[in-house]
């Protein structure tokens, strides 16, 4: 094996750490959604909401961490209004989902004109008011490694926290509805309803829990997108992730594990797809621009379309829950 | 507390008026926030919309594209099925038609033009709805995750015809060549100015009536074909349905294809009728559109015309506004949809228990029946 095949694949596998954080957060949010009985077409919506308001407020205080708290307030403030209208109003779950999804897309472009005049965009962020990369410890050392180095410093290491906190939100997930009492409630809210409201639990109250779980991890995986992974907002820049993480989240049967690998798995074929640019392929020649940006949706049809797609719902997801009277 | 149960006006009328102010009141708080008066704005928007002949002409221009997409969505809808891809089954109709007239525009009369150019609108746009019809009828694939996947692949796939293929040698802008003057829909003005009444120009054209027509064939399938029975049984209840022996598999696919030929008729009010050539993004969200124009129209094609106008009344309105006020921009539009959809979809029916309470109270003395919370 050549060098620059080696770097490749290592800067591959890196790039594939750094795309699939916000799959991977926003697929955790689905799942504490949709396993509660909550389907949540507006993870889309508010991984954007996350990232206007993140750029937003770093960009007046200077401060990143203060750009991430305000993203989750305002998540969850849309997980709350989705929460009213699907579970206090039993409204159409789809539907509350779209119009989210709608009205974010206007007002982050809205009020981004209104507060900084820059059509749509928010100022461009110092690196100060920005998730920076870290280095773990011992990478002077460890990075000294043939391949094992290299492993550790740039496909483990050589991230910006955010990327850690995906991580440990697979782990958490996993640990919250598997191995707590509130996880095996919040399962059996997502299964069968009317068995919770008999034992004497509020349908209603651990439905909104979850949704406003959903709110903080898509809140974080929007602060991730805009002052991470980027410098400043742009408008509509979640460009379909909420959706895509919805897939991984199907593709993965609504379990955490799964579901992170198979947004790694999206995050690792955009992140070839993107070193497909303007190579010439055999036989086929080279593979036009626009044909590589719409791989990912691409993908994602035809991965909802095989065996994987047809992986049963919690039974309850999407449909209100009506006390019988 | 004694409730009355609303009477059928009520409903079909109050609530919906209701639902859209709920809407614009958080419109007009926004506005607000942002530092703007709200009154100011909506008064600017009403004027551009309604306040000159050129505002109406454009107010009726815009809501024949939403006419097109808003009966998609509830086409659809009847079938319970949700087609969030009106936006690229219109942008791909659009392609049909520019095909076809880039084709024969120099060969074939206009009254042969405008079948065939029809045909392939619906044709292409039925084809776009179509993946994610069989994914949904046979393998089970979420059709809102399938269909919005399809507005994106439409959209780079634009991007590269044009940029490619259509593109005029020696050009800079991503465009077709304009068609022969013969392909083009004859324009309100025009037409009325041969009868010699003085309309002021505006995109308005011939597809406004194509529109209106559509509406009264939908109309006729949905309530009074076999058909669209069946589409209603599979939207009320699918293994109703089944059991009834209708093969609810290819009502879903019928279902959408006729979703799909209408949202790309919106291709001949923009291609044929407007713009004359094949571009970029000529769509502009109104398959978006479509979605709160059916929620609104509750789904019904009369409601869908009257809702149609009122956007096509807020897009005409919104461009005045951006125009007047800058500090306003175009895309307070596209958030006042989201209001609507959301007040007028997802929160119906949340006013229906304080207007059975007011109700309650006008008809103490009639016969007063004592209604059981919720539904």
């Amino acid at each position: 094996m050549d060098v620059s095949m080696y770097t490749e694949i290592i800067s591959a596998l890196s790039a594939t750490m750094r795309v699939s954080t916000p799959l991977i957060l926003a697929a955790m949010a689905g799942i504490f959604s949709e396993r509660s009985g909550i389907v949540d077409i507006s993870l889309e919506g508010k991984l954007l909401a996350g990232a206007f308001i993140s750029a937003a407020v770093a960009a007046v205080t200077g401060s990143a961490w203060l750009g991430l708290g305000a993203a989750i307030v305002a998540t969850m403030l849309l997980s709350l209004l989705h929460g009213f209208a699907s579970i206090t109003h039993n409204g159409n779950q789809v539907v509350s989902g779209v119009a989210i999804n709608i009205i974010v897309s206007g007002m982050t472009v809205v009020l981004g004109i209104a507060w900084f005049h820059q059509s749509g965009q928010t100022p461009s962020l110092p690196n100060t008011a920005r998730f920076m990369p870290l280095h773990l410890p011992g990478s002077e050392t460890i990075g000294n490694i043939p391949i094992l180095g290299d492993i550790y410093t740039k496909i483990l290491g050589g991230h910006n926290l955010l990327v850690y906190v995906a991580f440990l939100s697979v782990a958490l997930t996993w640990w919250v509805l598997f191995k707590t009492r509130f996880g095996l409630r919040l399962r059996a809210v997502g299964e069968n309803p009317n068995a919770v409201d008999t034992a004497g639990i509020s349908v209603a109250w651990l439905r909104y829990r979850a949704v406003l779980i959903a709110g903080i991890l898509t809140g974080i995986g929007g602060t991730y997108i805009s002052i991470a992974q980027n410098a400043s907002f742009i408008r509509e820049m979640s460009a379909g992730q909420g959706y895509i993480a919805l897939a991984a989240m199907i593709f993965g049967k609504w379990k955490p594990v799964p579901a992170m690998f198979a947004s790694l798995m999206f995050g690792f074929l955009d992140a070839l797809s993107i070193r497909l640019q303007g190579v010439e392929i055999a036989g086929i020649g080279q593979i036009p621009v626009q044909a590589i940006q719409a791989l990912p949706y691409i993908l994602t049809v035809a991965i909802l379309a095989s065996f994987a797609g047809r992986a049963v719902a919690p039974k309850a997801d999407g449909v209100p829950y009506v006390k019988e009277r | 507390m004694r409730r009355q149960p609303l009477p059928a006006w009520a409903d079909v009328i109050l609530i919906p008026i209701i639902n859209i102010a709920l809407a614009l009141l958080v419109a007009g708080a926004v506005i607000a926030l942002i530092g703007e008066n709200p009154f100011k704005a909506f008064s600017v928007m009403f004027q551009g919309a309604f306040g000159y002949a050129e505002g109406v002409g454009y107010t009726l221009y815009y809501a024949t594209n939403f006419i097109f997409t808003g009966l998609a969505v509830a086409v659809a809808f009847h079938a319970m099925l949700f087609n969030i891809g009106g936006e690229g089954q219109a942008y791909i109709g659009g392609l049909g038609v520019a095909l076809v007239l880039l084709a024969f525009d120099g060969m074939l009369p206009f009254w042969a033009l405008l079948p065939l150019a029809i045909i392939a609108a619906m044709l292409f746009g039925a084809a776009w709805a179509a993946i994610p019809a069989y994914l949904q009828a046979y393998r089970g694939s979420h059709i809102v995750i399938t269909t919005i996947m399809f507005n994106f692949i439409a959209s780079n796939l634009m991007v590269y015809l044009l940029v490619n293929i259509f593109i005029v040698p020696g050009s800079m802008s991503p465009e077709s060549r304009v068609f022969d003057s013969v392909a083009w829909l004859p324009s309100a003005h025009d037409f009325l100015a041969r009868f010699g009444i003085d309309v002021a120009a505006s995109p308005l054209n011939l597809s406004f009536i194509i529109a209106l027509i559509a509406g009264v064939l939908v109309w006729l399938f949905i309530w009074h074909t076999r058909w669209g029975y069946a589409i209603r049984t599979v939207g009320f209840s699918e293994p109703a349905a089944e059991y009834a022996g209708i093969n609810t598999k290819k009502i879903i696919m019928l279902t959408m294809l006729i979703s799909g030929a209408l949202a790309g008729m919106a291709g001949i009010n923009e291609i044929m009728g407007v713009q004359h050539k094949l571009l970029l993004d000529f769509v502009a969200g109104y398959g978006f559109t479509g979605i709160a124009v059916a929620l609104m129209g509750r789904n019904h094609p009369l409601g869908i015309v009257l809702a149609s106008i009122l956007f096509g009344a807020l897009y005409q309105g919104g461009a005045d506004l951006t125009f007047e006020m800058p500090n306003i921009s175009r895309e307070m539009v596209t958030a006042i949809q989201g209001f609507i959809i959301l007040f007028s979809g997802a929160l119906t029916y949340m006013s229906r228990p304080w207007l059975e309470r007011l109700f309650g109270l006008f008809a103490r003395t009639e016969a007063t029946e004592e209604v059981p919370h919720g539904r």
